[in-house]
């Protein structure tokens, strides 16, 4: 079973869970599970179009999913996911 | 919106980073507990300002940093609060910039800082129209500190 690692900002749509667990092949199908059991996550992790919105990134192990197979990362038994949102800024 | 209440180390360690670091943007994590009358920030965690140009009027933070908080909140029994960064020669107000990438609940605070010292600390989260609204800050900052 994968762990799904929730910052701490979108904890509120998680019931405040900092950690999910789904049995998942691939990161595809764990962010499928977190959004399936958690609904009000979906639109601050993926666009209209479905697309992972690009201050998401996603980390497998210490990994960035973008160096490995983006989404479709095969995710080992016990593998830990983050979901770390981008934090920047400016003053003008 | 709850008040911000910074213990006073906590306090000193975000306005020093934001002068040494001026004129460039200083950024790092607040952290502490959220207690239903307000959030007290205990400590905070500097981090490198990883912006690839211009680092005076902007700031980025790595995803490795923001791992690295989040497992110093939990190894430390705190809560990930909010973000803070600087804001040199210019007020204490949140850019487009500084909206695009904001996330909900967390406590966002800007210290404006000029060659001379600091101006003024303000603290904004958004709201439920995903527009900044302030977060009073409850500390009284030394006037010693701030500009006159």
């Amino acid at each position: 079973m994968a762990t799904l690692l929730i910052p701490t900002p979108l904890r509120k749509f998680t019931g405040g869970a900092g950690l999910f667990n789904a049995e998942a092949a691939d990161v595809a199908a764990l962010l499928d599970a977190l959004t399936t059991a958690h609904p009000g996550i979906r639109p601050h992790l993926f666009d209209d179009s479905g697309a992972l919105r690009t201050f998401i990134r996603i980390y497998v192990g210490d990994e960035e999913m973008d160096a490995l197979d983006g989404v479709a990362t095969a995710l080992a038994p016990h593998e830990e996911v983050s979901i770390i949102p981008a934090i920047a800024g400016g003053s003008i | 919106m709850k008040p911000l209440q910074f213990q006073s180390e906590a306090m000193a360690a975000m306005t020093q980073d934001a002068t040494k670091s001026f004129p460039h943007e200083c950024c790092g994590f607040l952290l502490g507990q959220d207690s239903p009358s307000h959030r007290e920030i205990e400590e905070i965690l500097e981090v490198d300002n990883r912006v690839e140009s211009n680092a005076a009027r902007r700031f980025a933070i790595s995803p490795r940093d923001y791992m690295r908080a989040e497992r110093r909140a939990l190894a430390a029994g705190l809560r990930l609060i909010g973000v803070y960064h600087s804001h040199p020669s210019h007020p204490a107000v949140p850019s487009i910039h500084d909206l695009r990438v904001a996330l909900p609940t967390f406590s966002y605070a800007i210290v404006s800082v000029y060659a001379d010292g600091l101006a003024c600390i303000r603290s904004w989260q958004l709201n439920e129209n995903q527009i900044f609204s302030e977060e009073p800050i409850l500390n009284n900052i030394p006037t010693s500190w701030l500009l006159s």
